[in-house]
């Protein structure tokens, strides 16, 4: 996701002076760039791994909850789950091709995936272990990720901007999905009780990490913002995360696992402990439970899909030959 | 009549719950990323058919069982779907064989039971019967394109009629449910749908390059609860919730 | 090795009486595939009554270098536009 969709991103450009200010007035003046328009070299790399790496966060982000599908506890929450993980499935392609038009072909893209050389948000690196964690996934996840995505709609990149408020559209029920479930769950047995803060706890801090380092720490937020490629700090989006769900788990009765969470009337938002970054960084670096899991269970759809592809094409190209062979027979 | 009336939903409704958890397991592992958005555009249609035809079983049985108490409080043996519908799904060449036995079978199902003078029944078939014109018409198009694809395609095509055309024979059976049922003009009558269905099948296999099985011996038994051995690994799966937590409501 | 499906540019109409518009791509070897592939991607929601695919190879497309050329002439034709005109307002709508 989103955020962490910078990381490694390299901003720099040789255009000469004059042409970046030209491109700046454009940006600053909220024209949209399009595909075939002159773009720094930099800005077109920037959202080239900043929107690949969003697309494979929604792939990836099928499997974690793709392990519930079956299990899932009633017909209702089954349709509503296998809905909300085929709209990740959707998400992913519509960003896919809003890379494309920037020249990338979602081949490149895929291949990068599985080499390990693009990344993904860390947050899917976590194991689904019990229901609740779809609930808490709907929830936090989705939560964290729509505080995100709905500044890019505003993205100056139009194909992305336009993606975005397609997602942004569809995925406002997976929130209300997760947060039903956890309602659901608060309000049920002591174990079902226990089931969701348990979620909750270990849900909770992963969240907050999407929101990506510091901005102190992160390198090439500026630069970003000012071509409005991100339009909100990491922090301030992580903060408007922590205002809007910590009321949320209270209503039903959970608490967030932070002793040092608590209202500031002053900054009129809540202060939070401090984030284990050491483990941050070793999650996206390939250090979470389910890295190496969730990239073999992509590869493994990607190789056995192969032969499929190939089929395709090859049944395609016999019946092009056949059109063209009647063609000439008829004249 | 209440009682075959029951019976039978519950084996509609079984064989798409079954058939819906199957395709369900495709999603996140297509072989494109279109199909993972195509196959659960199908399993949702199928469960979706299931919830429908359980709820409606529930309210002729009369005993206060809703759709999940159908769906997942029963045993192994109370499950009468179709021995089709539980295969594994293999490689994509069975899933696509798969669907279209089954959607083509059931299209000319649908089209009957619309006329049912159960009216419950016929409107959900009504709505069912769009729904398995695209299950028919995606299955078709992939046999066609794996079937007269590569040389590797057409052999696992070509494997995949090897195993699952014995399963087939069960989706015609006769017994005293439907006859009763066909008679009073409920439910049609599953033989009555096999030549339409083989001549269906036969122009995709013509198309696709494949050629037709020959006579071969047939699986029955999922009728009678009678189940293969993958059975109770799917309802192990399906029903962990409800029988790790019995009477909870999620 | 991996084998390069071709891209296609999806069009819906979203109810009768309006025009197609566009609204994404997707990967598909053939147009009856890609025709299925829009229905399921692009369609899930209630979104459309017709769906057009076209392979993106196949849309010619302006050079954006030429946007002066074609499009600014016609910036000064202020004359096209109705605003042009002066008609008193006893004369009503027209």
């Amino acid at each position: 996701m989103y955020s962490q969709g910078l990381i490694g991103a390299q901003t720099a450009t040789d255009e000469d002076e004059a042409f970046l200010e030209r491109f700046q007035a454009r940006v600053d003046a909220d024209e949209k760039i399009e595909p075939t328009d002159e773009m720094p070299e930099g800005y077109r790399r920037t959202l080239i791994r900043q929107i690949g790496q969003h697309a494979h966060s929604e792939i990836v982000g099928m499997l974690p909850e793709g392990n519930w599908i079956t299990r899932a506890p009633s017909l209702r929450r089954k349709a509503a789950l296998l809905a909300k993980v085929q709209d990740e499935g959707g998400h992913g392609l519509y960003l896919y091709s809003a890379a494309e038009t920037l020249g990338v072909s979602r081949e490149q893209m895929t291949e990068e995936l599985l080499s390990g050389k693009a990344k993904y948000s860390s947050i899917f690196n976590y194991p689904t272990l019990t229901w609740a964690d779809i609930g808490a996934i709907g929830w936090l996840v989705d939560g964290a990720a729509i505080m995100n995505q709905i500044p890019l709609c505003r993205c100056s990149y139009g194909p992305y901007s336009r993606a975005m408020i397609r997602v942004c559209k569809e995925e406002s029920f997976h929130q209300r999905q997760g947060y039903e479930i956890m309602m659901t769950l608060a309000n049920g047995s002591a174990e079902q009780k226990e089931m969701a803060q348990d979620a909750l706890n270990r849900w909770w801090w992963p969240s907050l990490m999407m929101f990506g380092p510091h901005d102190s720490e992160s390198q090439h937020g500026d630069q970003s913002m000012k071509w409005k490629i991100k339009r909100f700090s990491n922090d301030e989006l992580r903060q408007k995360f922590v205002n809007a769900t910590v009321p949320q788990a209270e209503f039903i009765g959970l608490s967030v696992p932070d002793p040092e969470c608590k209202w500031n009337e002053e900054k009129q938002g809540y202060d939070f402990g401090p984030i284990d970054w050491d483990e941050f960084w070793r999650v996206v670096k390939g250090g979470g439970p389910m890295n190496k899991d969730r990239i073999a269970a992509r590869r493994k759809a990607h190789e056995d899909g192969e032969w499929v592809r190939q089929a395709a094409m090859a049944h395609a190209a016999k019946r092009k030959a056949r059109a063209a062979a009647t063609k000439i027979a008829a004249e | 009549m209440k009682k075959e009336l029951f019976e039978l939903l519950l084996r509609v409704a079984d064989d798409h719950l079954v058939l819906g958890h199957r395709v369900s397991e495709w999603c996140g592992h297509a072989p494109t990323l279109e199909e993972d958005l195509a196959l659960p555009n199908i399993a949702l249609d199928l469960i979706g058919q299931a919830r429908s035809l359980y709820t409606y079983a529930g309210e002729i049985e009369g005993k206060g069982r809703d759709e999940d108490a159908l769906a997942y409080m029963r045993r192994e043996r109370e499950y009468h779907n179709l021995l089709l519908v539980e295969r594994p799904n293999g490689d994509f060449a069975q899933t696509v064989l798969r669907q279209l036995y089954f959607s083509v079978f059931m299209h000319g199902w649908w089209r009957e039971a619309a006329k049912s003078t159960d009216e419950t029944l016929a409107a959900i078939a009504a709505k069912a019967v769009k729904e398995s014109v695209y299950h028919v018409r995606h299955a078709a198009e992939w046999t066609i394109r794996l079937g007269d694809g590569t040389e590797e395609s057409a052999r696992r095509m070509a494997a995949a009629v090897e195993a699952l055309y014995p399963y087939t024979g069960e989706l015609f059976e006769t017994d005293a449910v439907t006859d009763a049922l066909s008679k009073a003009g409920i439910a049609p009558d599953p033989a009555s749908l096999k030549a339409e269905w083989e001549r269906t099948i036969a122009d995709v296999f013509a198309e696709a390059e494949l050629a037709l099985p020959g006579e071969a011996w047939q699986h029955s038994g999922g009728r009678k609860g009678v189940h293969s051995e993958d059975m109770g690994h799917l309802l192990a799966e399906l029903q962990h919730m409800q029988r790790t937590y019995p009477g909870l409501t999620w | 090795m991996t084998t390069q499906t071709p891209l296609w540019e999806v069009f819906i109409r979203p109810r009768n009486g309006l025009a197609h518009r566009h609204c994404g791509s997707l990967h598909a070897a053939d147009a009856e595939m890609a025709l299925q592939a829009a229905r399921d991607v692009y369609t899930r929601r209630g979104e459309g009554t017709s769906i057009w695919v076209v392979p993106s190879a196949e849309i010619t497309a302006s050079d954006p270098k030429d946007k002066d050329a074609l499009f600014e002439p016609t910036a000064d034709k202020i004359y096209r536009h109705p605003t042009f005109y002066e008609i008193p307002d006893e004369v009503g709508h027209m």
